[in-house]
């Protein structure tokens, strides 16, 4: 039973939503003791079940949501322990809205502290990592692993909000196996997101089909009063755009993404489904983005690590989360608490951004950066004069084992985001659906759209399926 | 540029995060190898390129200058330890 089926049969009474729950709960109470997908599960779903609005689009439904989006009452850490205890006394806006629509909130999925990651392998000190759930030797992907691990394990249908700044949503779908989609910046209001990159972040659903991520797409899409920068523009039927077929669809193929540093045998598999889509009736052409090939991993590392260096300034031991006794002098007092509850790579990203933007190197790094950034999304818009959309792998291999990751240095594994930063850089909507196996792992494809234009992904990707 | 403890000390400092010197060490091989590769943005020619702080054209937005529905003096209090008086309590600022 897919998820608008089961939406279906809850709105008219043939399934009992506290039942189902009941169900929805207990099985993933189990899975978790196994592979760590939630950082905390919700004690009131069943109550949730009770009270929820029954000719809601998402009446009944179990939704996860990832641990930097607020959720009221619920503990939202963003996989730090700089944030334990912090309890939100307000919904984030996409929460509210999956709420107004009868959806439940099952839970506060994994992920690498604050999304530092491309693997959900940077938690924060005591929290759990999620494994993958197709073999767990390896990583679920990041940084919204445990949205992407539990999506594909689930047996219910069932939702998941994930949030994405260079690659968080697309990553984790490819590595298992589910529908990530990852919307144009500023559609889903970031009101409640506990921010990495504010001009980079969005939250976007993860769903077993791209139905699933065009329903929740269309309830979280939209203006919020509460974000200048959410985007004042009409919200598109998505899931009308399902059915529609894709004949003359133009499709450009990444040349560069299926070149040095991307395993063959993945790029094999996503030139397979790229061969579905022509048979389907999609003109394909090869394409090349150079700039955003070359300079799309430096700058996005750049203007991310400037951003997060002065958005996590605010987790001081004051207002929220960890505290220590108020002796000694601001200074001394905020570097105390922060040095012991950020971890290892928190700490090297707001070491990163802070130089990026220090007196001195400024104009060097993070203005470069920004400057470079006009040059990609340029590139972007120029090739999508020609094409609907650009085809690519998502990520340059299958999930990679734990045992591998470890040899990594930092640098080679933001190398991993090869072909993720681009459209996120760009703010460009990208979908990431599975495109077959490799050894038994998931392989995904990733298409990007130009702004605003999620439906085309929708229309697309739906075919694949 | 010279990539050494002292500069680490400098970042850690404006950062506020103290370092142990294990962590400094990494920090200084982590930055010579990430900046090393970062310098590929010297090739770029931006000149007469403007930045991009939204990779998406925004409008101000504005609204009228009145008093409207926040969180309560309770709610914005309720998950902070240090206060006193309906305030946020700090360390010493002197």
């Amino acid at each position: 039973m897919n998820t608008i089926e089961f939406i279906q049969k809850i709105r008219n009474g043939e399934i009992d939503p506290a039942e189902n729950i009941a169900r929805v709960m207990e099985e993933i109470s189990k899975l978790n003791k196994e592979y760590n997908h939630f950082n905390m599960i919700a004690d009131d779903a069943e109550k949730q079940a009770k009270n929820i609005n029954l000719k809601g689009r998402l009446a009944g439904l179990p939704v996860s949501v990832k641990d930097c989006i607020c959720v009221k009452g619920m503990e939202s850490r963003s996989g730090s322990k700089i944030l334990s205890g912090y309890k939100p006394v307000f919904d984030a806006t996409a929460v509210r809205k999956v709420r107004e629509e009868g959806g439940i909130i099952i839970g506060k999925t994994s992920q690498d502290e604050f999304g530092f990651g491309s693997f959900s392998s940077n938690m924060g000190e005591g929290f759990e990592t999620p494994l993958n759930p197709v073999d767990k030797k390896r990583a679920c992907g990041g940084s919204s692993g445990g949205s992407g691990g539990i999506t594909a394990k689930i047996s219910f249908p069932h939702i998941s909000l994930g949030e994405s700044t260079g690659g968080s949503i697309a990553s984790p779908a490819s590595f298992c196996g589910v529908t990530g989609l990852c919307p144009t910046y500023g559609r889903v209001s970031r009101y409640g997101l506990i921010d990495y990159g504010n001009s980079l972040d969005k939250i976007g659903p993860m769903a077993k089909s791209v139905s699933g991520a065009a329903l929740m797409l269309e309830i979280i899409a939209g203006h919020d009063k509460n974000e200048s920068t959410s985007l004042d523009k009409p919200v598109d039927a998505y899931t009308d755009y399902l059915q529609k077929d894709i004949k003359g669809m133009r499709i450009g193929v990444i040349r560069e993404a299926f070149g040095e540093g991307i395993d063959d045998e993945v790029s094999e598999k996503v030139k397979d489904a790229i061969s579905r889509l022509e048979d389907m009736g999609a003109k394909t052409e090869e394409v090349s983005l150079p700039l955003t090939m070359k300079y799309g991993i430096p700058a996005y590392y750049l203007i991310s690590t400037s951003e997060a260096s002065t958005n996590l300034a605010k987790f001081c031991g004051m207002r929220y989360g960890k505290t220590e006794e108020l002796e000694d002098g601001f200074n001394k007092y905020f570097s105390k608490v922060r040095s012991s509850n950020l971890g290892e790579e928190a700490k090297r990203r707001i070491m990163l951004g802070t130089f990026a933007r220090m007196a001195g190197y400024r104009d060097a790094y993070y203005i470069k950066a920004l400057k470079v950034r006009s040059m990609i999304i340029k590139e972007y818009k120029k090739v999508f004069k020609k094409f609907d959309l650009l085809a690519s792998p998502t990520m340059p291999s299958i999930a990679p084992k734990f045992s591998d990751i470890e040899k990594l240095s930092p640098l080679q594994q933001y190398m991993m985001d090869v072909l993720t930063v681009g459209p996120n850089i760009a703010g460009l909507p990208h979908l990431s659906v599975n495109a077959g196996e490799l050894k038994g792992m998931p392989v995904g494809m990733m298409m990007v759209g130009d702004h605003l234009e999620e439906k085309k992904l929708v229309q697309a990707g739906g075919k694949l399926e | 540029m010279n990539i050494d403890t002292s500069l680490i000390e400098n970042v850690a400092s404006l950062a506020r995060l103290e370092l142990k010197d294990p962590e400094k060490k990494k920090f200084v091989e982590d930055f010579k190898e990430i900046l090393k590769a970062f310098s590929e943005l010297d090739n770029a020619d931006v000149k007469d390129v403007k930045m991009s702080v939204q990779p998406i054209e925004m409008q101000d937005s504005m609204r009228e200058d009145l008093k409207e529905e926040s969180l309560s003096q309770k709610e914005a209090l309720k998950n902070a330890k240090h206060k006193k008086d309906g305030y946020f309590k700090g360390p010493r600022a002197v």
